[in-house]
């Protein structure tokens, strides 16, 4: 096989893939990008939020899920995908209670920067006020279950990286819920830590550490300097110690 | 992903984690946090993945249920709304208990489960899993009575749980009784290519639906390389109106089991598995009976007719309530001991399936027509039906008609002739494959049931012309919000959308920005959800928008109507008041 042949075309650019490469895969290698909140390159793909969905053919597809293949004509940046991607980013607001003033989390939310990306204005879908509780029993570490987005990066997280599956989605339907994996199912009793990956890669305001409240002023937060598109094209979980570490220095200074 | 499931099959108790949750519920009325703990130690499993299990599942619980645990279906036809009757609220009246919570002495719960198949038997519950048919308000109050009096089921009344299975048209599959063996021999006599291309001729595609052909599927699997091929029968019927397979479980039992030996000799399986719907637990004790019986008659087990290198067997695992696990890749995970959240696709099961092996997974009526294929040849086969689409389709017929039952129809029969044959007068629609399927008028009712016309996993739901059709669309959409499992956004908040929706216009609260709301929703969910059942889930809502648009006019507001109740906002207020005096309302 040629070279010239592993290539694919979103929105009419021509990208290379390797073999076993994602849509998103190549797409975020060629620095093309494709909303997405569950993903979190370097972590193994869930396909749960569907922000990234994608056009091939009259199909439409998660991206960080399909694998590339050669000569695959995708749609991605056009008015009616990114209207898609808008009303799915509006059910998540309104399946949790998302509201940005008064979350620790603001400025720095995925959720909140993908509504400003995606030009959101309301709600749109009627609020579902979800009784969900808080778990505070950690000394460092609070789980407010209200701001859950059911994204999973948590859960993929601590099995892959830390190694310690702190965490799991269970339930159905509109019941699915994050559970922690310990007896009495609170967070106290898990093993997880503040330098674990899955207690800082939380998207909003769900899983925060303690302490570390408002120490970057709001105006001077990730999204108030940068689109989610800018940041999600850097990331990668390689580059997360380094990311850590930059974010002590800026709570330092 | 695929070495720790292997890794956890190496340690798997010879019990399966879902029949183990289940004598547990049975035992304990529920699952305790303790009880899950146990499990988990028992398995090997993360507790999580216990826990996960037990949430998953309807017929699971955290909280105890009553000694009587009573399901109501709330299927459009054999639930328990019939004829403008509440027959859940009459028996929780008579017996003081709200549905949804154990009455505080423990003895009773009730509550309402997704279709159980007793679509032709009338309205229709469970009692701790027994289905109970042909339910009236008399009724009601002679079981109220047995609670009451604390006579464990068993001293019921027998015939309360009789079951009459009625085949009203006959064709290829329901005229013959396979001879045990017959065709399993003709398949060792001429080799599995040759067997294989005898399905191919036939034309043979699968009968859930989705029509994938059966001799590619086969030959795709046959093909696959992996350490092991399984061979799964879809037996979780669980679209609502569809009561086929159970009536094909009890009375051609031999001959599926004959299809999955055949399908095993040709993709070179060793190990096959029924998934069989919780709601159909009371055929367990029948299958395997005719299970010991094959084994008997070496049909199953080692050197099968006598077969030098062929060693083949069935188990069979019992679901626990949930429509999702109909649905393959999800299936398969159930089967794992999973809760069944649909997998990525591709790959797809024939390459990567049960336990990351090459696996066929078919639905029962295809399994049972692919044995009287291999016993009387395909022209046998093909010469009935269209030439897209062979052979028989077994309808299920239920709803406004006379005679709701069994139908084996030739493919290609018109929609016209089956109601007219069930006795079905002034029909207004006709929900075709259920409530995943298609919604149709009188202007279509010249079509036929065929793959290259309306395909049908079997449901045939009839609504007559005295139906609210709004009804049954609240009804489909609550059933679809309630069995989403959950994974991918769409069809989780999409579902529950829809639902809240579609009961505000019923209740007179919606606009015409209401309708515009319903269509946005019902695309993002069809284009945009992770598997079939999102794709699926709002084809009714855009079906009736299409065919039926008064229906959903005329509860129409003209004017701006909140969508916020403030009145209702107080309900919780007035709850810990205890007020319901007129003064506790705002108007």
């Amino acid at each position: 096989m040629s070279a010239m042949q592993n290539t694919i075309r979103i929105d009419r650019q021509e990208i290379p893939f390797t073999p076993g490469q994602t849509i998103m895969d190549a797409a975020l290698a060629a620095k093309v990008y494709i909303p997405h909140l569950c993903h979190y390159p370097g972590l193994p793909p869930s396909g749960n939020c569907r922000l990234c969905v994608v056009e091939i053919e009259n199909r439409s597809v998660a991206a960080c899920t399909t694998p590339a293949a050669a000569d695959q004509t995708i749609r991605s940046n056009t008015p009616e995908l990114n209207e898609a991607r808008k009303a799915l980013t509006q059910m998540l607001f309104v399946e949790g209670d998302h509201i940005c003033p008064s979350c620790e989390k603001t400025g720095n939310c995925k959720l909140q920067a993908m509504a400003y990306y995606l030009g959101m204005l309301d709600d749109h879908f009627p609020q579902f006020y979800q009784r969900r509780e808080i778990d505070a029993s950690h000394p460092d570490i609070l789980l407010d279950h209200r701001r859950c987005i059911l994204c999973d990066l948590c859960v993929r997280a601590s099995r892959e990286v830390d190694g310690k599956n702190v965490f799991a989605i269970v339930g159905r339907g509109t019941k699915t819920h994050l559970i922690v994996n310990s007896p009495g199912g609170k967070l106290a009793n898990s093993p997880i830590a503040t330098t674990d990956l899955a207690a800082t890669i939380c998207p909003v305001g769900a899983i925060l550490i303690k302490q570390q409240g408002y120490q970057v002023p709001i105006g001077q937060r990730i999204y108030d300097q940068h689109t989610i598109r800018e940041t999600s094209l850097q990331e990668h979980i390689a580059d997360c110690d380094k990311l850590k570490r930059k974010e002590h220095q800026d709570i330092e200074r | 992903m695929t070495n720790s499931c292997q890794h956890n099959s190496f340690n798997l108790p010879q019990e399966h984690l879902l029949h183990r949750l289940h004598a547990l519920q049975q035992e304990y009325l529920h699952i305790s946090p303790q009880a899950m703990q146990q499990v988990a130690a028992e398995f090997n499993l993360p507790l999580s993945q216990v826990a996960g299990v037990v949430a998953f599942y309807s017929f699971f619980s955290a909280q105890p249920c009553g000694r009587f645990h009573i399901l109501f279906s709330n299927c459009t036809s054999c639930g328990y709304l019939p004829d403008g009757q509440n027959l859940m609220q009459l028996l929780a009246q008579q017996l003081q208990v709200n549905p949804g919570k154990t009455r505080a002495d423990g003895l009773i719960s009730i509550g309402e489960t997704s279709c159980i198949g007793l679509c032709d038997q009338g309205a229709s519950l469970l009692v701790n899993g027994i289905p109970l048919t042909h339910l009236n308000p008399d009724k009601i109050t002679q079981i109220a009575q047995q609670i009451t009096a604390n006579i464990s089921t068993d001293k019921w009344p027998a015939e309360w749980f009789e079951i009459h299975d009625t085949i009203y048209r006959r064709n290829l599959l329901l005229t013959t009784q396979l001879a045990p063996g017959s065709a399993l021999q003709q398949a060792i006599t001429h080799g599995a290519a040759e067997t294989l291309t005898t399905i191919q001729q036939s034309g043979l595609n699968g009968r859930g639906g989705a029509g994938f052909n059966t001799s590619k599927k086969w030959q795709l699997c046959r093909e696959a390389p992996g350490d092991a091929h399984y061979v799964i029968c879809n037996a979780d019927e669980g679209e609502p109106g569809t009561f086929k397979d159970r009536v094909l479980l009890r009375h051609h039992a031999e001959a599926l089991f004959e299809g999955m030996t055949i399908c095993a000799f040709i993709i070179g399986a060793n190990k096959g598995s029924i998934y069989l719907r919780g709601e159909y637990r009371y055929l367990l004790s029948h299958l395997q009976a005719v299970l010991t019986q094959r084994r008997k008659h070496g049909l199953l087990g080692r050197h099968i007719l006598n077969h030098a290198d062929f060693h083949f067997d069935i188990d069979i695992v019992v679901g626990a309530g949930a429509y999702i696990c109909g649905e393959e890749s999800a299936l398969i995970e159930s089967l794992e001991g999973k809760p069944g959240i649909p997998r990525i696709r591709p790959p797809f099961p024939v390459t990567h399936g049960y336990l990351g092996q090459p696996t066929v997974v078919n639905n029962v009526e295809t399994l049972i027509a692919a044995a009287h294929i291999v016993a009387h040849g395909s022209s046998w086969f093909n010469s009935v039906g269209t030439q897209k689409s062979t052979g028989t389709k077994i309808l299920s017929v239920s709803g406004d008609c006379l005679s709701p039952g069994i139908y084996e129809y030739p493919f290609g029969v018109r929609i016209q002739q089956i109601l007219g044959d069930c006795g079905a007068q002034r029909v207004q629609a006709v929900q075709l494959g259920g409530p995943a399927g298609k919604l149709i008028g009188a202007p279509d009712f010249n079509h036929t049931i065929s793959f290259e016309d309306i395909s049908t996993g079997g449901s045939f739901l009839i609504f007559g012309h005295q139906r609210d059709l709004l009804t049954v669309h609240r009804n489909f959409a609550h059933f679809f919000a309630h069995e989403s499992c959950g994974f991918c956004t769409p069809c989780r908040v999409g579902t529950q959308l829809l639902k809240s929706n579609l009961d505000k216009i019923a209740e007179g609260h919606g606009t015409t920005n209401d309708i515009e709301t319903l269509k946005q929703l019902a695309f993002l969910i069809q284009h945009h959800s992770h598997c079939g059942l999102g794709h699926t889930a709002a084809n009714h809502v855009l079906d009736g928008l299409q065919h039926f648009p008064q229906v959903f006019a005329a509860h129409l507001n003209q004017h701006f109507v909140a969508q916020f109740d403030l009145d209702q906002a107080l309900e919780s207020a007035r709850q810990i008041t205890r007020r319901d005096d007129a003064t506790a309302h705002l108007d």
